[in-house]
């Protein structure tokens, strides 16, 4: 035969645990018995629990976090979850070590309604916005589970000195400075706006949040829709959203180099002296920076500086740069107003006895030395930069080409800035056939020509 | 200057605010109001976030300077002195009745009070300890206060802040030495050190004295915390991790915060134009939380970075670290120590909890670490169940694609 239980009111903890004590020790088993909230569902036949069969087992104890899992569960809006308690109370009666099984499905259903309402009751600390009304202040709230009267408490112990009300759709309490009171539902308009402190919140708002980092799926996981109907900064989001690229655009065209190149320039350098964003630091002598006047035209990158770079501490000074210097002067360029630097900028060598053999960086040393090359632009910010060879092609182009796909165009770097590509000169120099490396010579000076501004 | 209105200082003081990214509110001593004739407010443990912005930030206190004048000219700093923003000040009678305001409509948990250097360091912390001093004694605010300190002021206002302030923070601003001495040439690497480890013993000593005596005052409850730009200077992740792993352990730091460089208005030149993906700063904190409740030495998580010292980004690195490290693996989830179960991609602390409490009852199979767990898909092969076992699985080569889809574990 079954028996209903009839509880008072849907968070009716302490009810369900009499109820449920009772039924337990009188061996009721958990689908004899129906569980019910006082004129909620089909309470069709009035208000009264069915007698319980006589005690017929000794006292019993549960672990205590069954206890504070029911405290939750009980406050949730399933219907069955009253029932589901039981069962697992009876459970727990023959074997109170079931409450370390978390594997269980019923223990992880109940572990989930827990989890539900332990987040409704956080949302409602958090999301609660109060209105001043003359000298009281006035919540209007929309709660998932029945966790008002379970937050009462914190309310009061944290506006003890205060005049408040929370008003719910079903149940509102009141705090007068001493007594908690509970009163019947009420809806929106009891908690009127006009209070002006709320234009200030949102200004703050609107101020705080960073549009350069827009998140908006974080901030809809943590604060989702249904709550925004009661907090009135939540009216801004839609205008923050659209308008944060727009502002972001608008940060970013505002960055000017300043009248401070040099010393940033200097300071960059002073920085790149303690490199050790790849291994090639650890053998080379020192960090073989750019060089040349900060607001040059032209850029030229080479691959990596050579043995006499290396020890000179300056780039293009070996045999390459000797090379690059006479071209220059053929093709009409002024050297000294070039800006001459390396896509990497440690010496990458082989021992070979007493000599230190060139070998070439790999994608990942290109990739790390990256990070100075674009300060470098941003600094100097030139009107064309020459590519030599096919490390600084990797560099300035962010992937892996040949040069003959790239010689002899006009080029563009992904951010805009004009480029061309030649050989390097140590390409020349490493020639064998004196006539070869003469025709090569001059092709790479007809390239270098194109550079002209 | 023209006479601002409050919401109008508001505004800019906020706006210049926003790039600290701590908004914690956790941790603190447990207070509350009940029974007091007078004051408000509470702190009960857990912190609560009280809106969140659509920047995916959470939004617990007041995060406001006093002022966003500044004596110095850091580059990554919207308020240096050569930059041309609007400047404020707020009067600390304005601070406080705006906390109380805020406070009483449930808008915040408190206030996190930091400052532009006017006229001297000293000047400038004795206006930041009055918004303090005056919050906890003329008003009784209970509420949580977080004050960012400045290195070289007097030991004697910021011990007042300690006394007054639930939290305090002093920002290391760079991961590396070089870095500070491009970026913000006035500030020293050596002074914030110092001033952070002034801080420590300060904090031991007042834990220390309240053990001993009941009444002694607290001094900053919610310990100290610290932040660092990642992406402005060359530091790459192995150097930031070692940096912060230094700060931990040296200082007692509560938490790191890592702030990806983001564009500034009026930006020097002198700062990169590209800002860092936004999942390098995530990365970062996924590997703070190995090292701080996971177990991994600060060297094995430098493991998990590639060449050039970089986390990866399309993985998590506890993911990266398990691909590197595939000797350790499949763990048996009914045998292994907690240690290495903690080790296995896709289980988070509470799922090696409820596994442990578990696997005194049962054999557990793939199905029952499914229910504990958030994917089992991601789990599978790295261990071995009562009706499981990776066949051969670790070993091969295209295991991170087979994995990969599942991602994201500490939530």
């Amino acid at each position: 035969m079954t028996h209903r239980v009839i509880l008072s009111r849907p968070d009716d903890v302490d009810g369900w645990r009499d109820a449920a004590r009772a039924a337990a020790l009188a061996d009721v088993a958990p689908d004899a018995l129906l569980w019910a909230v006082e004129g909620e569902g089909d309470d069709l036949f009035g208000g009264t629990s069915d007698p319980l069969p006589a005690v017929a087992r000794p006292p019993f104890v549960v672990p205590k976090r069954f206890l504070d899992l029911a405290g939750h569960v009980a406050l949730h809006r399933d219907p069955e979850r009253f029932a589901l308690l039981y069962a697992m109370l009876c459970r727990l009666r023959d074997d109170p070590a079931v409450i370390d099984d978390q594997a269980d499905p019923l223990r992880r259903r109940l572990e989930s309604l827990a989890g539900e309402v332990r987040r409704d009751i956080h949302k409602m600390r958090a999301f609660v916005r109060f209105r001043e009304l003359d000298g009281a202040y006035v919540a209007w709230f929309e709660p998932d589970h029945h966790v008002v009267r379970a937050n009462a408490g914190f309310f009061q112990r944290r506006f003890a000195t205060m005049r408040w009300s929370i008003l719910t759709p079903g149940l509102s309490i009141h705090w007068d400075g001493e007594t908690l009171r509970e009163g019947p539902g009420a809806v929106r308009a009891d908690a009127p706006a006009g209070d002006p402190v709320e234009a200030l919140w949102k200004g703050y708002y609107a101020s705080i949040f960073n549009p350069a980092r827009l998140k908006v799926g974080t901030m809809l996981k943590e604060m989702p829709r249904k709550y925004w109907a009661n907090m009135p900064e939540t009216a801004l989001i839609p205008r923050l959203v659209a308008g944060a690229q727009a502002r972001e655009t608008r940060m970013v065209e505002r960055i000017v180099p300043g009248g401070n190149a040099i010393k940033a320039w200097e300071a960059l350098r002073d920085e790149a002296a303690h490199c050790t964003r790849c291994g090639l630091y650890r053998c080379a002598t020192q960090t073989v920076f750019g060089e040349g006047p900060v607001d040059a035209d032209i850029m030229i990158v080479g691959e990596q500086p050579g043995d006499q770079e290396d020890l000179a501490g300056k780039p293009f000074v070996g045999p390459a740069g000797r090379m690059l210097d006479r071209a220059f002067e053929e093709a009409g360029l002024d050297r000294s107003r070039a800006y001459v630097t390396n896509a990497v900028k440690h010496f990458k060598f082989e021992p070979r006895g007493k000599r230190r053999i060139h070998s070439k960086p790999n994608a990942g040393e290109i990739k790390a030395c990256r990070w100075w090359i674009d300060q470098e632009r941003a600094i100097i910010a030139p009107k064309r930069i020459v590519m030599l060879g096919t490390t600084a092609i990797h560099s300035l182009m962010g992937k892996a080409l040949t040069l003959s796909s790239q010689r002899g165009q006009a080029l563009t770097l992904p951010d805009g800035t004009a480029a061309l590509a030649t050989v390097h000169p140590s390409f020349l120099l490493r020639m064998p056939d004196r006539d070869r490396a003469e025709e090569e010579y001059a092709l790479f000076v007809k390239d270098l020509k194109a550079a002209v501004v | 200057m023209a006479q601002l209105d409050v919401r109008e200082k508001l505004e800019i003081l906020a706006d210049a605010a926003k790039y600290d990214a701590s908004c914690a509110s956790s941790g603190t001593a447990k207070r509350d109001s009940a029974g007091a004739s007078a004051g408000i407010g509470s702190t009960e443990g857990m912190g609560i976030c009280h809106a969140y912005a659509p920047d995916g930030r959470c939004i617990s206190l007041l995060k406001i300077l006093l002022t966003n004048s500044c004596i110095f000219d850091c580059h990554y700093c919207i308020n240096r002195k050569s930059s041309n923003v609007r400047r404020a000040r707020f009067t600390a009678r304005e601070v406080v009745d705006l906390t109380l305001a805020f406070y009483r409509r449930n808008y915040i948990e408190g206030l996190f009070l930091s400052s532009g250097i006017i006229r001297s360091s000293d000047y400038t912390m004795e206006q930041i300890v009055e918004v303090a001093r005056s919050l906890r004694e003329d008003h009784q605010f209970r509420g949580y206060i977080h004050l960012k300190t400045i290195p070289d002021a007097d030991p004697a206002l910021i011990a007042a802040a300690g006394r007054h302030a639930d939290r305090i923070s002093i920002n290391i601003e760079l991961p590396t030495a070089a870095g500070l001495r491009r970026l913000a040439p006035e500030k020293s690497d050596e002074t914030i050190r110092d001033a952070m480890a002034g801080m420590r013993d300060a904090i031991e000593e007042g834990a220390d004295a309240r053990r001993r005596y009941r009444s002694a005052p607290r001094f900053a409850p919610a310990g100290q915390s610290t932040q660092m730009i990642v992406g402005a200077d060359a530091a790459n992740d192995r150097a930031i991790m070692a940096t912060a792993s230094g700060l931990y352990d040296r200082f007692g730091l509560r938490r790191v915060y890592y702030s990806a460089f983001s564009p500034i208005p009026d930006a020097s030149a002198i700062l990169p134009l590209r800002r860092p993906p936004l999942l390098r700063e995530h990365r970062l904190y996924q590997s703070d939380w190995m090292m701080r409740f996971y177990g991994y030495r600060p060297a094995e998580v430098a493991e998990a970075t590639d060449e050039q010292g970089m986390l990866p980004l399309d993985i998590d690195p506890k993911l990266a670290w398990a691909l590197k490290a595939r000797e350790h693996f499949p763990v048996d989830v009914n045998r292994a120590p907690r240690e290495l179960l903690l080790r296995v991609p896709g289980l988070g602390v509470k799922a090696v909890d409820a596994i442990l409490a578990s696997r005194r009852w049962r054999r557990l199979s793939l199905a029952d670490v499914g229910r504990l767990s958030r994917s089992i898909a991601k789990l599978r092969p790295f261990i071995v169940t009562s009706d499981w076992r990776p066949t051969a699985l670790v070993d091969r080569i295209d295991l991170k694609a087979r994995v990969a889809g599942q991602l994201e574990l500490f939530g």
